[in-house]
């Protein structure tokens, strides 16, 4: 079992956020990449884009299925990783960092109480 | 909770690092820890090693064995040359496809079969109801492992091998098989295949799976060679433009219209599910199997089950699909109508709510440089 970074905050489908500011930044745990193999497309918003709590923001394709991006919280884009359009391996190799997704600023302050620290991903994942 | 068979390679699967998964009730490796596209390539570039022990082999062994194979299949199977391996459908009257499968033909009084791991027991049934007193039916999946080598140094790898025929195994020609002694293991060594390259299948007992497979990676990794998981073994396969059971074939469509018209023989004498297709092919199949790409710029996947769109209305059906590795762009099969299944057309395929342009190709998506 992967151990997952400590100073990230976690949803339960397997998305990581990390604070950069204002804005949170967005990708998918080791967990969801062990999960989903080889990745082979990521689709991501535009900056700009709105986006909505548990509402799909994106795709991700690996060579054996395709799923939805969900957003963990509401607001804002404000940046997205455009190298994955060409280098979707990124997300594969480097989750936490060059494998990142999306920034978004929040605009619901309620929902960022409601993601997971580390320990309760932790257990989540466990119990998968 | 059922639980899974295992090959007798489970254990070096697990030693090697691979993530097992249930396949059809089989706890299979589905990838190592190069992944599924590193293994894709390495199978493409140099040499892969595959576990296929969960198919299951048989033989037809007795005075009507000929006659019986004959009735079976669709190809000329019982008519082949002894120490041919021929790929054939297995039909029902009605001109569905039982199961696609490869008879070995040791005599006229003994076949050897090797057929799909999900149909092991359907088939067996099918050729037990259809063979007779002269004909006995031996499964013989539970004793036997099998082991598939594929990709451009694979031939030379195994023959390189110590052995009683070492040596001599790259002149065999394609779609032949002999028995030979590799490594120290007895094995029936056939030049076949399920990934587009060339390479060998080999048979053996479950007892000496371990030692023919340790060979077999100790010579391969010094050239690049992997374990090759079953989803690599997949992308491989429908780069190839080689039919998988469950997906592209089934009991509802004939191999007509499957494009396997070269593996049914109407003249060679009376077999199962004749008729219809002889009827099928004077009227015209009304749907047709195609292969069909999707360019890169569109980047969109097709895959198994998404509906081929005319005007609103579902008219065909992907059954296989997914991202060309060793090509460009997604590549698929899908059933469409005969209308829409020639070289060129334009199909409209519902990738999850977004219609996304599919052009119908001929012949295979990756087609390896010849020798």
């Amino acid at each position: 079992m992967s151990s997952f970074p400590t100073d990230l905050r976690y949803t339960p489908d397997h998305e990581w956020l990390k604070s950069q500011g204002t804005a949170w930044r967005v990708g998918i745990t080791q967990f969801a990449v062990d999960q989903l193999g080889d990745i082979t497309l990521v689709d991501l918003p535009h900056v700009g884009d709105l986006v909505t709590k548990g509402q799909r923001f994106g795709t991700i394709e690996s060579v054996k299925s395709v799923s939805d991006l969900y957003a963990p919280v509401s607001g804002k884009v404000v940046g997205v990783n455009a190298t994955l359009k060409d280098a979707p391996e990124q997300v594969n190799s480097e989750p936490y960092a060059a494998g990142w997704m999306i920034d978004i600023e929040p605009t619901e302050a309620s929902e960022m109480s409601e993601l997971m620290a580390h320990d309760a991903y932790t257990k989540h994942v466990a119990a998968q | 909770m059922d639980v899974l068979r295992k090959t007798p390679l489970h254990d070096v699967h697990r030693q090697l690092g691979a993530k097992l998964i249930d396949f059809g009730g089989w706890h299979m490796p589905v990838q190592y820890t190069a992944g599924t596209i590193k293994e894709h390539k390495a199978v493409r570039e140099s040499v892969g090693l595959f576990d296929v022990s969960h198919m299951g082999e048989a033989y037809l062994r007795g005075g009507k064995a000929r006659e019986v194979v004959g009735k079976l299949t669709t190809n000329a199977c019982e008519s082949a040359p002894v120490g041919k391996a021929v790929y054939t459908l297995l039909c029902r009257p009605s001109g569905g496809v039982v199961d696609d499968c490869i008879f070995y033909k040791r005599g006229d009084d003994e076949f050897f079969v090797i057929v799909n791991a999900s149909n092991q027991n359907k088939d067996l049934d099918w050729f037990r109801e259809h063979a007779s007193v002269d004909c006995g039916v031996d499964d013989v999946s539970d004793q036997t492992a099998l082991i598939a080598v594929q990709g451009p140094k694979a031939v030379a790898m195994v023959d390189r091998l110590p052995g009683d025929k070492a040596g001599t195994l790259s002149a065999m020609p394609s779609f032949t098989f002999t028995d030979a002694e590799i490594a120290g293991v007895t094995c029936v060594v056939a030049r076949t295949g399920y990934t587009g390259e060339d390479g060998f299948e080999l048979a053996c007992s479950n007892h000496d799976a371990v030692k023919l497979w340790g060979a077999l990676l100790e010579v391969a990794g010094p050239l690049g060679g992997l374990p090759i998981g079953l989803a690599a073994r997949d992308t491989l396969r429908l780069e190839a433009k080689l039919p998988l059971y469950g997906n592209d074939l089934d009991d509802d469509h004939t191999p007509l219209e499957a494009g396997l018209g070269w593996a049914v023989k109407l003249d060679k004498g009376n077999f199962l599910g004749r008729d219809s297709l002889l009827a099928q092919k004077a009227s015209g199949v009304e749907r047709q199997l195609v292969g069909f790409t999707i360019d890169e710029s569109l980047r969109s996947t097709a895959r198994h089950g998404y509906a081929v769109m005319e005007n609103g209305a579902t008219v065909g059906v992907v059954t296989s699909g997914g991202p060309g590795i060793s090509v460009k762009g997604a590549i698929g099969l899908a059933y469409v109508p005969a209308r829409l299944a020639g070289v060129g057309t334009e199909l409209s395929i519902d990738c999850r709510g977004k219609s996304v342009a599919a052009k119908v190709v001929s012949g295979k998506f990756y087609k390896r440089a010849k020798v």
